[in-house]
């Protein structure tokens, strides 16, 4: 596409718009002027007909139309005086939208800024027992969070519940933070073209048998075989997971993607993605901060 | 009358007139179904085909191009022949227009919930339709200027300028917006990237409103009110005056459906400033149409048709008024992305289109076959249904838009936003529900249109009048 950089642009914008303005002030000036020869303003029909008795009247333009046409010109003249409208010129006012922006950013910085810097110099765990941060904290949950964890935090399909106490990266209130700050990304590979359909089967079978579910004796010594070659690296011997991985604590209830052994299979045969989004870049430190505390009081005083 | 009598081209005329009433039933049956699904969206019964995003752009292609075309092209071809004293330019186009549009719009209807689109709005459909719309739209040109080439009267009758104007524009609105590069036969991308398609997307969209939505039915206006109320059109040059004026505004006005974006701020300024210059010339139009009653305001009492048309000249008058408002930066800084923008919309498509489109149709549809309405009462009935079912839809989606503002940009003591956006829905969905009941209404309005339009044609052969004699001037 066109970047439109040369210097015939703006007067290819400013002289049609110029000359538009005064056209239809003209225009208007010039329908409103009494024809020389004194007739045809008396609300008397023109002398064409068309389709039996379709016929015109001349009335003069109404004065509070023609009136009210001039202000809406002259507003327009004056408001494009002021700000940037007309090619390059850039207004008397030197109004641009990111200046605005940028204005309301910092008047709002100047506003708040001290009530978190204020929460800044607390530390999460008193915080979290903070009202009024914990207020705020719900809010901004609300805004960020609750998308995909829920207004009520509970999580669904894919989303951590935050209320409990089982955490994937830790539950302490650096883990949270950082969780929030910099985001997550979870990553299953996918294990069904190694494994084969027989080989899921089994492995599915010794995963719930780590739960104490009813499971084939031998399916899971086969499984068993299988997860201490593939899947120790990150769910470890136990299987109960690795938090500085993400990795799932397998032998517990809490199941991010379901529990039934058909929601098991599908997991270790096409793997799963999870995104926790980075909000470092969209809220700054002190909010990050309250943040924490709100979640981090949300799990039962964040036991671990 | 002498064998060699000039006949006028009613045939297609009548096709027009009848698929205005038929269409109209179909985009808005698709309008009041999306309304449900926003109030209750287990309506979609997780069936892509039927979910909002696809249904919503069946609806405004069906109500816009469908109905809204099909009045136009109806009454445009009625209006053009009556005016110019001469049969159509060529019957053989003409009736191409008729059944090149009803292929666009079946097509429409089977690619837009298959998923099938362009994505830009208004202008949903891919390219092979949008060159079948751009060859119909020429066809429809060459029938329409061949007319008014050979009228036996001097001069062009204002209708056939607001006419030819909205055709002019629509062909090149079409033309330029839909330009883009064909990958498959069902999808292309567009030509223009970025911010720059955003701009002539808008371009597009606006003057949609402005020349399909506007210049046309004032076209209709022009011909159907004075005819309705056997009075003359109240001042030659104001309509001089806000044709010129408004045909030239309008193409300016894009930008204000994107102030505070990606746009440079000189284009959303520019976009502005000519929104509100807009204001006069549409009202222009109002104080013709309604003037035009002057000196016969009793018959308002007496004649539903007219009242159809006058009403809607009303609500033109108020939707023009709003518009320029909502384009001020500050104004659309609040009612932006919100539902005061489908109430917007809807005042002009609901009270001002297919107001005058009904009350144009009540007109046309008995002529065209030598009898009268069938029922007044069923037109008085049609009226008040269609007059309450705005007035709820119109109501309930400002204060549903203005509440969705407020409650976005409400801020507490810590900085914080005051609600979660799920919390406005929650705010919106009563309104949602008086929408939804708002358009059930208009739509039954419409079945009463249809049992009147039936009963009317029912039996009755379709006439053909001879071509009038131009009057002598005087």
């Amino acid at each position: 596409m066109f970047d439109f950089t040369s210097n015939f642009w703006p007067w290819f914008i400013t002289v049609p718009s110029v000359v538009g303005i005064l056209a239809m002030w003209w225009l208007v000036r010039w329908m409103n002027k009494k024809p020389s020869d004194g007739s045809q303003l008396d609300g008397k029909p023109l002398d064409h007909v068309w389709d039996e008795d379709l016929v015109e009247l001349n009335n003069p333009l109404p004065s509070w139309w023609k009136n009210m046409f001039y202000a809406t010109i002259v507003f327009a003249s004056v408001y494009l005086l002021l700000y940037p409208g007309l090619g390059a010129w850039q207004g008397l006012l030197g109004w641009t939208q990111k200046g605005q922006y940028e204005r309301e950013l910092s008047k709002a910085e100047d506003t708040f800024g001290p009530i978190y810097a204020n929460y800044l110099e607390k530390d999460i765990i008193s915080l979290s027992n903070d009202k009024d941060a914990l207020k705020t904290g719900r809010r901004l949950f609300n805004n960020y969070c609750a998308i995909c964890h829920g207004s009520d935090a509970a999580g669904s399909h894919g989303f951590p519940n935050l209320t409990d106490t089982d955490w994937l990266y830790g539950g302490k209130p650096e883990n949270i933070k950082a969780s929030i700050t910099h985001g997550r990304n979870g990553a299953m590979p996918p294990w069904g073209q190694v494994l084969g359909n027989e080989g899921v089967f089994n492995v599915s079978e010794y995963i719930l048998s780590l739960g104490g579910r009813d499971t084939n004796p031998t399916a899971v010594a086969a499984g068993k075989k299988k997860f201490s070659q593939l899947c120790v690296a990150c769910h470890s011997v136990d299987g109960k997971g690795n938090q500085a991985l993400g990795a799932p604590n397998l032998t517990d209830k809490t199941w991010l993607y379901g529990g039934s052994q058909r929601a098991v299979m599908a997991s270790i045969t096409d793997g799963r993605g999870g995104k926790m989004p980075a909000h470092k870049d969209f809220l700054d430190k002190g909010k990050i901060h309250v943040l924490t505390a709100y979640v981090y009081s949300l799990s039962a005083g964040g036991k671990e | 009358m002498t064998a060699t009598q000039e006949m006028y081209n009613y045939k297609v005329v009548r096709q027009f007139a009848i698929m205005t009433v038929i269409w109209g039933i179909v985009g808005m049956l698709v309008g009041v179904y999306i309304a449900a699904e926003m109030a209750w969206p287990v309506l979609n019964f997780d069936t892509p085909y039927i979910t909002f995003g696809r249904l919503r752009s069946l609806h405004t292609n069906a109500v816009i191009f469908a109905f809204g075309g099909s009045a136009l092209f109806a009454s445009s071809y009625y209006a053009v022949q009556r005016t110019c004293h001469t049969r159509l330019f060529s019957d053989k186009l003409a009736s191409f227009t008729f059944w090149g549009w009803q292929l666009v719009i079946v097509l429409a209807a089977i690619t837009l919930p298959l998923g099938i689109t362009s994505s830009k709005e208004y202008a949903e459909l891919e390219w092979p339709i949008d060159i079948l719309i751009a060859v119909v739209w020429v066809t429809y040109a060459i029938v329409f200027f061949g007319t008014i080439l050979k009228r036996k009267v001097k001069h062009i009758y204002v209708a056939n300028w607001f006419f030819g104007g909205f055709i002019l524009t629509v062909a090149v609105l079409h033309i330029f917006n839909s330009m883009a590069l064909p990958v498959t036969m069902l999808k292309s991308y567009s030509a223009y990237a970025g911010v720059q398609d955003a701009m002539i997307q808008w371009w597009y969209g606006h003057n949609a409103v402005g020349f399909f939505l506007t210049a046309g039915f004032l076209g209709i206006m022009y011909y159907f009110v004075p005819k309705q109320a056997g009075r003359p059109v109240y001042s030659y040059r104001l309509s001089v005056v806000h044709f010129w004026a408004l045909i030239f505004t309008y193409i300016w006005a894009g930008p204000h459906h994107l102030h505070y974006t990606a746009l440079p701020d000189w284009t959303q300024s520019l976009g502005m400033a000519f929104s509100l210059i807009l204001l006069a010339p549409s009202w222009g139009g109002m104080i013709n149409g309604i003037m035009t009653l002057s000196g016969a305001w009793e018959k308002l009492r007496t004649d539903p048709i007219l009242r159809f048309l006058i009403v809607s000249i009303s609500f033109y008058g108020m939707s023009t008024f709003e518009g320029p408002m909502m384009a001020i930066k500050t104004v659309n800084a609040l009612s932006h992305y919100t539902d005061w923008t489908i109430g917007h919309v809807h005042s002009g498509a609901l009270g001002w289109v297919a107001m005058v489109s009904i009350g144009a149709m009540y007109y046309l549809i008995p002529r065209m076959y030598g009898r009268e309405i069938y029922s007044l009462k069923l037109v008085e009935w049609h009226f008040w249904l269609a007059t309450l079912g705005i007035a709820l839809y119109i109501v309930a989606m400002w204060v549903s838009g203005v509440t969705q503002g407020l409650m976005w940009r409400a801020v507490n003591a810590d900085g914080t936003l005051t609600y979660s956006f799920i919390q406005s829905v929650q705010a919106s969905h009563p309104f949602y529900i008086v929408r939804f009941v708002g358009g059930a209404l208009f739509l039954s309005g419409m079945f009463v249109m249809l049992y009147n339009t039936l009963k009317t044609i029912g039996g009755a052969k379709a006439i053909e009048a001879p071509v009038v004699a131009p009057a002598a001037a005087h």
